[in-house]
């Protein structure tokens, strides 16, 4: 689990580090790539892993599109409106889900959901440690993406100066809804890898929201090392936490590290005191 | 003092409607129109004049609602006095988590984040420990009579939601003309200028919360009366949150007709779709997530913000130079409206355009 929240915070730390927004969609996409996933899966007969090639590079149209045409418009130059646009597009999503699948939780059957492997004598599920290493391989390449690439630069560039970045000619509405898309796009990827492990339903988005929200505080916003180190120690916490306090009040433990968090290093483990 | 009138005539008007309609769809839908706009305005108070944003403000309807239930259920206390109790313990919840969100220093969507992560933990707390009930919820036993609060019909619920409808348009108008209005406005539109001139932006922002949990309280223990019946879902989940806050941006936050107006379209809006779609899961969720990206796009002022814009615009035709429109707080601290010390007051009090909404 830790590896996949890393993805999910990755997508978002990186619109929070550019775009200087919380993206309070993220969940309620998450949920519908899942839901893409599962219908892919349903309908198509395809394997969750190779639905990644049609939701990921759908999910990044669907950010590209989302950040061009409504984040953008609604904004008039204030965080809080887009705060609240993007908290309209979680609402409209969510319940758009339950008015279409109503509110069943769904999963899938592959033939590889149930066979274990064992790895230096523990008995680990097979999904679970594909996804693992599936979702550190698509963290690493993103980091690479933002490290080595002219877009990456671009995208730096803007985070860290729009209007110089604007000077130089980049097209910064372009570098906003690119890392829009890239950040959704993420989730495309983190759904195929937590689908055949995991289960959906119109609200699943919600704890995930909470807990990339989370990590990304944990880790410092927009700090992709954090959202790494974040996302591992928020998996194991909460497995701990599960396995002591039971399902439900293991979820008080997240949120109340969320809180705790907020309140006391809103700067994140790394952040340094501004 | 234009405010109070148009309030008394508000509160005279509807509370008229039953006199005249023993119609049950036209009272239930009053009934749950000011109950909205109770909410709204409840909402606005904190979001509009304080420019805090809570995703979470459940968590004060529901603590409300709970509070309403246990102290008739286990003390057997009169609802009239557990409703006091209620709205006093909602209000000191809202300066509790008020206090220890801005002691930290959260704003923005920090603060929105809190919010909202309070909220679900007292969903999932309400849900996990005994006396609530858990998930079973807790029922009010019924048995109608003046003393038990439980009308027989519904004009007895609507006088009722009224009379704290009127509540929350006075508290509205005292932060419009007070002093602490200003201030709290102040505060809003920069923190640290307001902190500069001598305002301290902490005390201020915890009491706007407290009235706002306050009134979200009252919501919560007027539902509980109307429904007889609770669960953390109802009164905890999200959807709570979410109607106060569209109301209150629809209609138009920081003004005092905005949310009223706000909260009444989206009644007739759902009670529209009701009427077209049947009882569909989410429907209404739907159309106000829809609503809230359409106002931010096109409408930031909400539908108030329609008539100012239509003011103004008349205005700018008529000076001949292209001046800055003035923020409705300058404005209105200019024409000499607000109280401002004796030496801050200009001496050419040239008149602004009256109340904006």
């Amino acid at each position: 689990m830790g590896a996949v929240y890393t993805l999910i915070a990755l997508g978002l730390t990186l619109i929070y580090g550019v775009l200087h927004i919380i993206n309070f969609a993220h969940g309620a996409a998450l949920m519908a790539a899942l839901f893409a996933v599962y219908g892919l899966n349903q309908v198509y007969g395809l394997d969750p892993y190779l639905s990644m090639g049609i939701v990921v590079p759908g999910m990044f149209v669907f950010g590209y599109g989302l950040q061009r045409f409504v984040i953008e418009r609604a904004s008039h130059e204030r965080d809080e409106n887009i705060l609240l646009v993007t908290l309209g597009v979680s609402i409209v999503m969510e319940n758009l889900a339950l008015l279409l699948f109503h509110s069943d939780t769904r999963s899938i059957d592959t033939d590889y959901t149930l066979s274990t492997v064992t790895l230096l004598g523990c008995v680990l599920a097979k999904a679970k440690v594909i996804s693992f290493v599936g979702a550190m391989v698509v963290s690493a390449l993103l980091v690479v993406l933002i490290q080595k690439t002219d877009l990456g630069r671009a995208i730096r560039a803007v985070a860290k100066e729009k209007q110089g970045a604007r000077l130089m000619g980049i097209n910064v509405e372009h570098v906003y809804a690119m890392s829009f898309g890239i950040g959704m796009a993420s989730l495309g990827a983190a759904a195929a890898f937590l689908l055949p492990s995991f289960y959906v339903n119109p609200t699943v988005g919600n704890g995930f929201v909470l807990v990339a929200f989370t990590i990304v505080v944990l880790g410092g916003m927009g700090s992709f090392l954090g959202a790494w180190v974040g996302g591992l120690l928020v998996g194991v916490v909460e497995s701990v936490g599960g396995l002591f306090l039971g399902d439900s009040l293991g979820q008080v433990g997240i949120f109340l590290i969320f809180i705790v968090v907020l309140l006391f290093r809103p700067q994140g483990l790394f952040g340094a005191k501004s | 003092m234009k405010d109070l009138r148009a309030i008394g005539v508000f509160a005279l008007l509807v509370g008229l409607v039953p006199a005249f309609s023993h119609s049950g769809v036209i009272l239930n839908w009053l009934m749950m129109a000011l109950f909205a706009t109770l909410l709204s305005q409840a909402w606005n108070v904190l979001g509009g004049f304080g420019g805090q944003f809570s995703f979470g403000h459940a968590v004060f309807f529901g603590t409300g609602a709970y509070t309403q239930v246990l102290l008739q259920l286990s003390w057997g206390l009169s609802p009239w006095l557990a409703l006091g109790l209620a709205v006093l313990i909602s209000a000191g919840l809202g300066a509790a988590l008020g206090a220890v969100s801005f002691r930290y220093g959260l704003k923005g969507s920090y603060f929105a984040l809190v919010t909202l992560a309070f909220a679900e933990v007292f969903r999932i707390l309400a849900l996990s420990v005994g006396f609530t009930g858990g998930g079973v919820g807790l029922m009010l036993p019924l048995s109608e009579s003046f003393g038990n609060m439980q009308f027989s019909s519904r004009a007895g619920y609507v006088w009722l939601i009224l009379c704290w409808v009127v509540v929350a348009l006075l508290i509205t108008a005292f932060l419009r003309h007070s002093r602490f209005g200003a201030y709290l406005q102040a505060v809003r539109d920069n923190e640290d200028a307001a902190r500069a001139l001598g305002v301290n932006p902490f005390t201020l922002k915890c009491a706007a919360t407290m009235l706002s949990a306050g009134l979200m309280g009252a919501g919560g223990a007027f539902y509980l009366q109307v429904f007889q019946y609770i669960d953390p879902n109802l009164v905890y989940g999200s959807h709570t949150s979410i109607s106060a806050l569209v109301g209150a941006i629809v209609g138009g936050m920081g003004t005092l007709w905005g949310p009223v107006l706000g909260a009444m379209a989206l009644e007739l809006l759902s009670e529209l779709t009701r009427n077209l779609f049947g009882e569909l899961p989410g429907i209404n969720l739907v159309i106000y997530g829809v609503l809230l990206i359409l106002i931010m796009v096109f409408l930031p002022r909400g539908l108030v913000g329609l008539r100012e814009r239509w003011v103004s615009r008349s205005q700018r035709a008529r000076t001949p130079l292209g001046l800055a429109p003035k923020s409705p707080v300058t404005e209105r601290l200019s024409a000499g409206e607000l109280p401002v010390t004796q030496s801050e007051r200009p001496t050419s009090g040239v008149g602004g355009h009256g109340d904006a909404a």
